[in-house]
């Protein structure tokens, strides 16, 4: 709420009328042709990282490399489409389906490896494995597997058809990964909810010690949170290149490794959250590219929606369980290191 | 051959010293306790204000002075988040990150296309004129010189004051600071509000002596370099300067080894200072002494007085 | 290789009357014609100089016609979602502004066949999808001519984006320029991977001037490099737009892209209902490409670069001249006939006297 107020004096500033800049701002990207559909499209990774994190977020694991995660899965599940363009798409798609998952997983797993084995701080190693990744890609995209009949432009041949994410919706971009976003977000509020394991990940973000004298194993949570979040990093990386884009180029992610950093917090760190938390932010950047067009608003105005967004959220927060703490502070004092303050593991 | 080693420290020292500047401010946060993943963000807004309070001033040096409070007034943003909000300090450094790139291009906006006098470099007579020597140590301009003194000075101010003594005590036992009667979050605040002021000194720097003109997001991804390089040094002052020059070489390197048309793509050069920094990392890190010696036992760790 | 006509013809078919039928309704009122760009509009370069274009537009129809842009839209999944919202919203003429538009602006025109859409620097078409470009590597022949005559060294350096034909051609342009008026000339190159960041140009800038380059050209859109070169008092050439104002005693000249005219002859033809598919790459002669005035140089090279660009705009130097040889000495094309486009448009060796390798 108040981050519409923030963003309409936004508007004031730059002398537009504000019910209309709502308008346009909010509401027109749906009301659009398609505009749902593209609304998933843009909300499908960002969702899919978003859940991931959000889990091992909860585990006081930090992922900060989604996105170099995400780009590894696009070039493994994309290899593949390059490499054998001819085979049937009921075998080709799947296989790309895993090799995007395990190439997350796998980049996941050195960060996971690290810190299990050489205590090594993950934020710090998956960012810089971030770089890393976009600098695989570039290089791949324009030497090895560059468009042989593309005029030395970086970028890959358009996969076959036989390696493109099945669209749902005729004349939509609407693809099979928008529906994988909703059930792993749902597969994921009842592994957190119902099953021992989600219980481990819970305790072991909200109560690190308590996890140790119960006996759960810090190391196996670690690989666990990272495999789990990088397979879908790449598992989002590899629809996108399937999906909407249709070939590997340098510019595959917009960001979407960090943005769904946030999409994880403004979601609570709860998977269902996550979903509402992404369309929000895909609605953002439609709703950004609306405001340009209808209103001649500069673009940056996408960028600071979100930062007050997020700040807003998170002050919020602090604000609601300064009063909840005030009348009982002892139920929740476990919310509060859970919601708004999962410790990072020591250096 | 010594006109080519000359210009090629002056140019390593350009490519190194936004890095060395950010990172010193970003360990005296750390050391603090606190993790500020929002130096990319602060060096934006600092090179932003630096830049248009030294077009409209005329001066660079008080463009200088403009970045730095720049920076430092919207590290607060984080400080209200985490600090006193005491939300999670990774989400929140990642706010400011991207509020800060948004803001900038916004306020920068009036600023595109506008090219002023560069940060003078200093010029001793007689001294900056001994070939080598002279541009190298005399003729830089004033925050090459900043930047080592500020690394001395944190060095110092850590090791041997009672300043330093109690941020590390609230860096590494939040708990045990706040028995004693320090103001945990106080420190807190100070110690971003000075990684704040490093990082938009930093930025100021891209803007006023790196290049002369304001774009968006002309810091390309230096503010992550900085916090690797916290890491690098294991938080020691002394290691970031070899830090700093090691990356800003790299750097600056992969296009001079280019230029002489060696034939490594580009990419792989271009990864070494990542690849270098992770491998870095897990040297420091395994050895659990080591690291324990030096990293700050609470960094990231939020702090609310229960009593 | 095939030749750029041809491959238009392959990919296009004919460019049938689609003219007719473009008047929808109520919709009648005023045109709309929008443009995608890739950076800020303040990247004082290449999308820069298209908004300059788009405003031209403005300037010349009025309330004729209702223009709007968005800027910033990364060449990923998100190019196609913002160009089909803008067909939607009923634009009827859509320039996408850079390279990587390429797939998503076909995808969007097949899709929406009663818009036109017009691809700058790709090479794919349709009915409704016409390209265009500009002869860069003219203003870069000039350029060269006038480094052959400023340079001491007789090393010129180019800082390029990344080695697609486009910018190859501008480096063998330049190296040829420069030859025909020091035969001895050399250059050195690097690629920053980047159109646009002034950290990495500086950096490739003094790198290339501390490995004895003395002069500076660039396929990239910041002006770091000019400004690197005002510092150490040395020459250096603008990009895509005149950059003079960052560095007064440093430009030599610019090229300038020209985009005004061509929006405004292309709107007119929409106006007109006789827009067509088209694959338009124009040059000096076109007005598509301007040199920003000769500055820091003196009289007799000034009216060299001048003469030398009155020649190319009437056909009388052709840049690509054949008979030149590449890096193993080979011959490329015939002597006294030019490179024809489609040898052009897939370049990808470097003339003689270029140091160091294309990666592969």
């Amino acid at each position: 709420m108040l981050t519409i107020i923030v963003t309409g004096l936004l508007f004031l500033m730059f002398g537009k009328p504000l019910l209309q800049s709502l308008d346009v701002f909010l509401i027109q990207p749906l009301t659009n042709d398609n505009g749902l559909a593209e609304l998933g499209v843009k909300a499908a990774p960002l969702i899919l990282i978003g859940v991931g994190i959000a889990l091992a977020s909860r585990a006081n694991i930090w992922n900060i490399g989604a996105e170099g995660q995400y780009i590894v899965g696009a070039i493994c599940g994309g290899g593949l489409a390059l490499a054998m363009p001819n085979t049937p798409a009921l075998v080709l798609y799947p296989m790309m389906l895993v090799a995007g998952v395990l190439g997350g997983m796998a980049y996941g797993g050195i960060v996971a490896l690290l810190r299990v084995q050489f205590n090594a701080n993950e934020i710090l190693t998956s960012l810089m494995l971030n770089y890393v990744a976009q600098l695989l890609l570039i290089y791949l995209v324009s030497g090895p597997w560059r468009d042989p009949k593309g005029f030395g432009f970086p970028q890959t041949a358009i996969f076959s058809p036989n390696a493109a994410a099945p669209v749902l919706v005729e004349g939509t971009r609407l693809h099979l990964g928008v529906v994988f976003a909703l059930v792993v977000a749902v597969i994921g509020w009842l592994v957190l909810s119902h099953t021992i394991l989600g219980f481990q990940l819970r305790v072991q973000g909200s109560a690190p010690r308590a996890a140790r004298f119960a006996g759960f194993s810090d190391k196996k949570l670690v690989w666990l949170a990272m495999l789990v979040s990088g397979g879908l990093a790449g598992l989002a990386g590899l629809f996108e290149v399937s999906g909407p884009i249709g070939q590997l180029t340098t510019t595959i992610s917009p960001g979407y490794g960090y943005t769904a950093i946030i999409v994880a917090f403004l979601g609570r760190l709860h998977p269902l959250g996550v979903v509402l938390a992404g369309l929000l932010l895909a609605l953002s950047y439609l709703g950004g590219e609306s405001a340009q067009i209808e209103l001649a608003l500069p673009s940056a105005v996408t960028g600071i929606f979100q930062g007050v967004l997020l700040f807003f959220l998170l002050a919020c927060d602090a604000l609601i369980l300064y009063r909840i703490r005030g009348a009982d502070v002892g139920r929740f004092a476990g919310l509060k290191a859970r919601f708004v303050s999962p410790k990072v593991a020591p250096l | 051959m010594i006109v080519l080693l000359t210009n090629i420290m002056l140019s390593v020292i350009v490519t190194s010293t936004p890095l060395l500047l950010a990172a010193t401010g970003e360990l005296v946060v750390e050391k603090a306790g606190v993790l500020n993943l929002g130096v990319e963000g602060m060096m934006l807004v600092g090179a932003i204000c630096g830049f248009a309070v030294a077009l409209k001033t005329g001066s660079p040096t008080i463009g200088v002075l403009g970045g730095m409070i720049g920076g430092a007034l919207f590290s607060l943003l984080f400080s209200v988040l985490a600090l006193s909000f005491l939300a999670a300090q990774v989400p929140a450094g990642l706010v400011l990150t991207i509020f800060g790139s948004g803001l900038s291009a916004l306020i920068g906006a009036a600023y595109v296309g506008i090219s002023i006098e560069r940060l003078p470099h200093l010029a001793i007579p007689g001294l900056s004129d001994i070939p080598i020597i002279g541009p190298i140590l005399f003729g830089e301009d004033i925050l090459v010189y900043i930047s080592f003194v500020a690394v001395v000075g944190v060095s110092l101010v850590l090791r041997y004051t009672h300043v330093g003594l109690v941020l590390r005590a609230v860096g590494d036992s939040a708990d045990a600071g706040h028995a004693l009667g320090y103001d945990v979050i106080g420190i807190r605040y100070l110690a971003t509000l000075f990684g704040g002021a490093m990082a938009g000194l930093a930025g100021a720097y891209m803007s006023l002596a790196y290049n002369t003109s304001w774009s968006e997001n002309m810091t390309a991804g230096r503010g992550w370099i900085a916090l690797a390089l916290v890491v690098f040094s294991t938080w020691r002052p002394f290691w970031l300067i070899a830090g700093a020059y090691l990356f800003g070489s790299i750097m600056y390197m992969s296009f001079f080894l280019q230029g002489f048309g060696i034939a490594i793509p580009s990419q792989f050069v271009s990864a070494l200072p990542y690849i270098a920094t992770v491998v870095v990392l897990v040297i420091i890190s395994s050895n659990k002494a080591r690291i324990r010696m030096s990293a700050p036992a609470c960094l990231g760790k939020p702090f609310h007085a229960t009593s | 290789m095939m030749n750029r006509r041809a491959f238009n013809t392959l990919l296009g078919g004919t460019a049938a009357a689609v003219g007719s039928g473009l008047v929808t309704s109520a919709e009648a009122a005023v045109p709309k014609v929008a443009f995608v760009y890739l950076g800020p509009v303040g990247d004082f370069g290449w999308t820069y100089q298209h908004e300059v274009g788009r405003q031209e537009v403005v300037k010349h129809f009025g309330d004729k016609v209702s223009t709007s842009f968005i800027e910033n839209v990364p060449e990923s999944a998100d190019a196609e979602r913002v160009i089909a919202a803008l067909a939607a919203k009923g634009n009827q003429l859509i320039f996408t502004t850079s390279f990587g538009y390429m797939n998503p602006t076909l995808k969007v025109a097949t899709q929406k066949p009663k818009t036109f859409f017009e691809h700058c620097a790709g090479y794919k078409h349709a009915d409704n999808l016409g390209t265009y470009n500009v002869r860069f590597y003219e203003g870069r022949y000039i350029q060269g001519v006038i480094a052959g005559k400023m340079s001491k060294t007789g090393v010129i350096g180019y800082i390029g984006s990344i080695p697609i034909p486009e910018v190859v051609m501008g480096m063998n342009a330049t190296l040829l320029g420069m030859r025909s008026v020091n035969p001895n000339a050399k250059m050195k190159f690097v690629f920053i991977n980047s159109w646009y960041d002034p950290g990495k140009e500086g950096d490739a800038c003094k790198a290339l001037l501390d490995q004895g380059c003395d002069i500076i050209t660039q396929h990239t859109d910041s002006p770091a490099a000019l400004q690197v070169c005002e510092q150490r008092g040395l020459k250096a050439f603008g990009e895509a737009t005149d950059m003079i104002k960052f560095a007064s005693k440093t430009q030599l000249t610019s090229p300038v892209n020209n985009w005004g005219p061509y929006y405004v002859k292309r709107v007119q033809a929409l106006l007109d209902g006789t827009w067509k598919t088209d694959d338009i790459w124009g040059g000096l002669d076109a007005d598509m490409l301007v040199m920003a005035p000769y500055r820091n140089m003196p009289d007799d090279v000034m009216a060299l670069a001048k003469s030398t660009e009155a020649d190319i705009k009437a056909g009388k130097i052709l840049p690509f001249n054949g008979g030149m040889k590449d890096q193993s000495g080979a011959q490329k094309g015939t002597a006294g006939k030019s490179l024809d486009d489609g040898q052009l448009a897939s370049m990808n060796w470097l003339v003689e006297g270029i140091e160091g390798k294309l990666p592969s």
